[in-house]
């Protein structure tokens, strides 16, 4: 059966090329750890600290301009389930066999952000001092940026007919006015506190060398997913405060190197296109030839 | 090689008692629409935070251009590997893919929340983000949806060649020769578009990465989507050519779609054995006996891609019409249902997330598909696209 | 008291005697229209300062209909003196609303009509001050269908400034506060849009509420008498307007007993304040939260989200089996179909 035989031939050389291409492309780029930019900025959450008083929760509605989150338990309170279109932070509660905790969960700003890489005209992007920003003018509300953020992050106006993506983006405006992050500056335990990524890290590990009973000794967000400006420390483990495990490769790489490996230059479609074209030109001359039987 | 009576109009009334029940379900979906486009997301869908890509991404989008994949499968096999005897096939594939990408992009419309902003993602060249495999995706699917129709642009003018109308005959007579001549590359951007975009499709969900489920994730699913979507496409032109036959009384072409369904043989093999040497390189190969749901999913996967292999091997099976279309349904399942897995069940946003469309959502697709018949069945029975048996000379439609 | 309700500070009341003693008892007149006296009541129960004090040593109460020894002649004529001897210094203050149907003439007095009395005498007001929900936005009178057009002074006195002070009855503190900072410092305090003192309608009931921290718990009295009743349960169930009306009926109690104020006996907030609330939302019916806040309860790490509904799953359902049957079925038509004649055998594959 000439046709299948040779169909899956060619099958096997695309299969054999594509293993060997993409396996190429998935070794990481280089195997050194991301940087921060010079003057990233971001959080440390110390989950020790926090009282849950969710004082950031209602300061940061305000100062974002959001409506209060009556869609969680009740239309009576203010009280969202998780990070939604009116909540850019909220706080959680652990309850378990590790012990207690709250959680504030927010965007991270990841040092190399999945968001980033999944939008296509770059309404999400990285910009003065690390921050995640979004910019509504090239949002076609196509979602992409929910299913890349390994920590479930950005959030969409599903009630609106015309929606938006809402995420923190660390209150950027409020720090042009020379201000800090209105949840950094309202909590009255100092539970979370707003700096450059590098003294955070450094806080962070003073305090677990400080106290190495009470603390996880690892700071999350050091090099999780390449890292992130946001930063945690906590007396339970990191998983239980919803912190997903992740290893140090930056959350968008696999896709992205398969992306860079067969697109690269254009070299590989331009190929193709003269590739198919010549074969389909050899086809027609002999075509206009007698005819052959096939 | 049998020999085919040249295409034109099937002819005969659009309007027919299955066609009213279509119709009616277009007309509710349409309804839908207009909610959706009133209402918003929210209202009218399922999706949430925890599933933002939902029925209408997985199914519309990228099951519905897999299927419309009929026109760039024949297209490989008649210009490419130089089999003429599928010529025939090639006008009512291209028609079906037509329809089924401009559908595709209708779904794309209505499922993203800011649809007007969408003109900018083709012209913003300066903003491109070129790590980005959805905006590949989505310029591939653009820029196909109009090659499509340039594809067909000569056989709809065909019909007014010879016709009264004197502008359209003259507008005729001057573009059909002229994209004659152009074809050659026009087709083989038809061919290269849909390699580069089906294969991003796989590669779109790797972006979850830590959320994709191991059994799923691996950088080959761009490869598997191609091969399947081959698949999908012969599948698809095999059913669609026989209902064409057997809704319009017209003898249908055993032989041709035998040898097309024979394809998919060799191509299910190859991909359900690639699977599985992929789980076992990378280790996950013991997830399979997980005997969770998810396991119990690609399981199933690998058993309705093997099925349609196992139906097609005998040529003798071949040969009976209702068993090729039987075992194309089933290919055209088991790539659905492998989409599916991949966008809906290998996407992990945690467990206190659940998702299942909504009752628009469903009609809205129901809808969508509804609309594709009715363009097909209107244009088959006005344009000349389907040839009938006869013992006419063979004839290449184009190239 | 009057003057730590406005926010005077401790010396403010000497401030108050003081001026008093210099002479400056500010002229005050009273005129009650579609009322049921219930504010003055309330301001005689007073005793910081007692009424007694308020009116010998604090102002001059010029005219006042329930209060008056006089009557008749001898009463109107005061009020006239009144108005003249303290043209544009004077103190209006208006109890009651004021009919406007058929010009007035559902409220006569001397053979005037409330509409005429009210405007003669604001015209030569220093202040004006609306006492109780009656004067402020119509109160009872005002309920539907409201046959006398009974309608509040600020409405009636268009173009000019009037205090608002609504409650029924009106917190008599709220009153002596406003009047005294007046009388002593010659400015009124800081008001709301709707005219009000912010020092006491700039927050809702349920925002200064004692029984708050039980809302936010979630502890409700479901009915009169039950257990979270007599346990002092939040009252929101019951239908406590609270949470919609702005007043201070919570720290300032009233007749001078502690918890003599609706919800410190146990009943919901009426809104009496509020012209959308009193006298117009049925009792019991429960209200919209205005600022809804933080509950005591705190969301799960992974609380549960997203709904399947069976509906759409049957009809899903329905569709794939559909799908699958009938291309089953027709397939099996195919079958009978008759081929293609058998042709070379270079066919197909």
């Amino acid at each position: 059966m000439g046709i299948t035989r040779r169909a899956a031939f060619k099958a096997m050389l695309a299969g054999s090329a594509a293993v060997a291409g993409v396996s190429a492309a998935t070794r990481p780029v280089s195997a050194a750890p991301l940087e921060a930019p010079a003057d990233a900025l971001g959080l440390l959450y110390d989950a020790t600290l926090c009282i849950g008083c969710k004082t950031c929760v209602v300061k940061c509605q305000e100062a974002n301009h959001l409506e209060p989150d009556t869609s969680g338990i009740d239309a009576k309170y203010n009280a969202p389930l998780s990070l939604s279109a009116n909540a850019k932070t909220v706080i959680k509660i652990y309850k378990g066999d590790e012990g207690e905790s709250y959680m504030k969960a927010q965007c991270m700003h990841c040092i190399d952000p999945a968001c980033v890489t999944a939008c296509m005209i770059g309404a999400l992007t990285k910009g003065p001092n690390g921050i995640v920003a979004y910019n509504v003018d090239y949002c076609v509300g196509c979602r992409y940026c929910e299913i890349a953020c390994p920590f479930n992050v950005p959030k969409f106006q599903w009630a609106s007919n015309t929606p938006q993506i809402v995420k923190c983006e660390l209150c950027r405006e409020r720090l042009g006015e020379g201000k800090e992050p209105a949840c950094t500056e309202v909590c009255p335990r100092h539970a979370v506190i707003f700096g450059k990524r590098a003294e955070l890290l450094q806080e962070a590990k003073r305090r677990i060398a400080a106290a190495p009973d009470t603390y996880q000794p690892k700071v999350y967000g050091e090099t999780e997913a390449g890292g992130t400006q946001c930063l945690y420390i906590s007396h339970v483990p990191f998983d239980k405060l919803g912190l997903p495990t992740l290893d140090d490769r930056p959350a968008p790489e696999l896709a992205r190197n398969i992306q860079h490996t067969v697109y690269k230059g254009f070299i590989a479609p331009v190929a193709l296109y003269g590739i198919l074209g010549a074969v389909m030109l050899r086809n027609r001359r002999s075509a206009d030839k007698p005819e052959a039987e096939s | 090689m049998s020999a085919h009576a040249p295409a034109a109009p099937v002819g005969g009334h659009l309007m027919t008692p299955s066609m009213r029940l279509v119709v009616t379900l277009f007309g509710i979906g349409a309804a839908m629409i207009l909610w959706r486009l009133i209402a918003g997301l929210g209202a009218t869908t399922a999706m949430n935070d925890g599933y933002p890509f939902g029925l209408w991404i997985a199914f519309d989008v990228v099951t519905g251009t897999a299927l419309a994949c009929g026109g760039y499968a024949v297209a490989i096999l008649v210009y490419i590997l130089n089999k003429g005897q599928y010529s025939p096939l090639v006008r009512p594939a291209i028609l079906t893919s037509a329809l089924g990408y401009t559908l595709a992009g209708m779904g794309v419309a209505l499922d993203v929340g800011r649809w007007w902003g969408l003109w900018k993602v083709p012209l913003f060249v300066w903003r491109w983000n070129v790590n980005s495999a959805l905006l590949e995706i989505a310029l591939c699917i653009m820029g196909y949806v109009v090659v499509l129709w340039i594809e067909i642009a000569p056989y709809l003018l065909e019909r007014y060649k010879n016709g009264e109308h004197a502008t359209m005959r003259r507008v005729a007579r001057a573009a059909i020769p002229a994209l004659k001549k152009a074809s050659i590359w026009i087709i083989a951007l038809g061919l290269l578009l849909p390699t580069m975009h089906q294969s991003s499709l796989g590669t779109l969900m790797l972006l979850a990465n830590s959320r994709l489920h191991e059994l799923w994730r691996t950088p080959l699913v761009p490869l598997f989507f191609l091969l399947t979507c081959v698949s999908m496409g012969y599948s698809v032109v095999v059913f669609e050519s026989a209902f064409s036959a057997l809704g319009f009384k017209r003898k249908p072409e055993t032989e041709m779609l035998a040898g097309l369904a024979g394809i998919i043989v060799p191509l299910q093999f190859f991909v359900v054995a690639l699977r599985l040497v992929d789980m076992g390189v990378r280790g996950v190969l013991g997830g399979l006996f997980a005997g969770d749901v998810r396991s119990m999913m690609v399981i199933i996967e690998m058993v309705l891609f093997l099925t349609p292999a196992v139906m097609l091997l005998s040529p003798a099976s071949r040969r009976d019409l209702g068993h090729l279309v039987r075992s194309a349904m089933v290919m055209m399942f088991a790539g659905a249902l492998y989409r599916f897995d991949v966008f809906l069940v290998a996407f992990n946003p945690g467990a206190h997330w659940s998702y299942f469309p909504s009752v628009p959502e469903i009609l809205v697709t129901v809808g969508l598909i509804a609309a594709e018949v009715i363009a097909y069945v209107f244009i088959v029975r006005n344009f000349p696209i389907l040839s009938g048996g006869g013992t006419a000379a063979p004839e290449r439609q184009a190239a | 008291m009057a003057a730590a309700a406005v926010g005077l500070g401790p010396l403010a009341a000497e401030d108050f005697v003081h001026a008093a003693e210099q002479g400056a008892k500010p002229s005050v007149i009273w005129l009650q229209f579609q009322e049921c006296t219930g504010c003055t009541e309330s301001l005689l129960r007073t005793s910081h300062p007692g009424v007694d004090e308020l009116i010998l040593d604090l102002i001059s109460l010029d005219y006042h209909e329930t209060l008056f020894a006089a009557a008749g002649h001898q009463a109107e004529a005061a009020l006239q003196s009144a108005m003249e001897k303290n043209a544009g210094k004077f103190v209006c203050i208006i109890e009651g609303a004021i009919p406007t149907k058929e010009d007035g003439i559902y409220c006569m007095i001397g053979g005037r009509t409330a509409l005429e009395i009210v405007n003669d005498v604001a015209s030569k007001a220093g202040a004006i001050i609306a006492i109780g929900s009656c004067a402020s936005w119509g109160g009872v009178p005002s309920a539907d269908p409201n046959p006398t057009g009974a309608s509040p002074a600020h409405a009636v006195l268009q173009g000019k400034t009037v205090v608002n002070i609504p409650g029924c009855p009106a917190n008599p503190y709220n009153l002596l506060g406003t009047v005294l900072q007046y009388a002593t410092y010659g400015t009124l305090p800081a008001l709301d849009e709707e005219n009000r003192p912010k020092f006491a309608y700039g927050r809702t009931i349920h925002e200064h509420c004692p029984r708050r921290a039980h809302f936010d718990a979630g502890r409700f009295a479901e009915k009169y008498g039950d257990e979270g009743h007599r346990l002092g349960y939040c009252l929101y169930k019951l239908g406590c307007k609270g949470p919609a009306t702005h007043a201070n009926c919570s720290v300032m109690h009233f007749g001078e007993v502690v918890d003599a104020w609706p919800i410190g006996l146990g009943h919901p907030c009426f809104g009496c304040t509020e012209q959308k609330i009193g006298f117009r939302m049925p009792m019991h019916q429960t209200v919209q939260i205005l600022r809804p806040s933080p509950p005591d309860s705190y969301p799960d790490i992974n609380e549960e989200q997203g709904r399947i509904s069976p509906v759409a799953t049957a009809v899903g359902g329905a569709v794939v089996g559909a799908l699958i049957g009938g291309g089953y079925v027709a397939s099996k038509k195919l079958s009978q179909a008759p081929d293609d004649p058998p042709s070379s055998p270079k066919t197909g594959v």
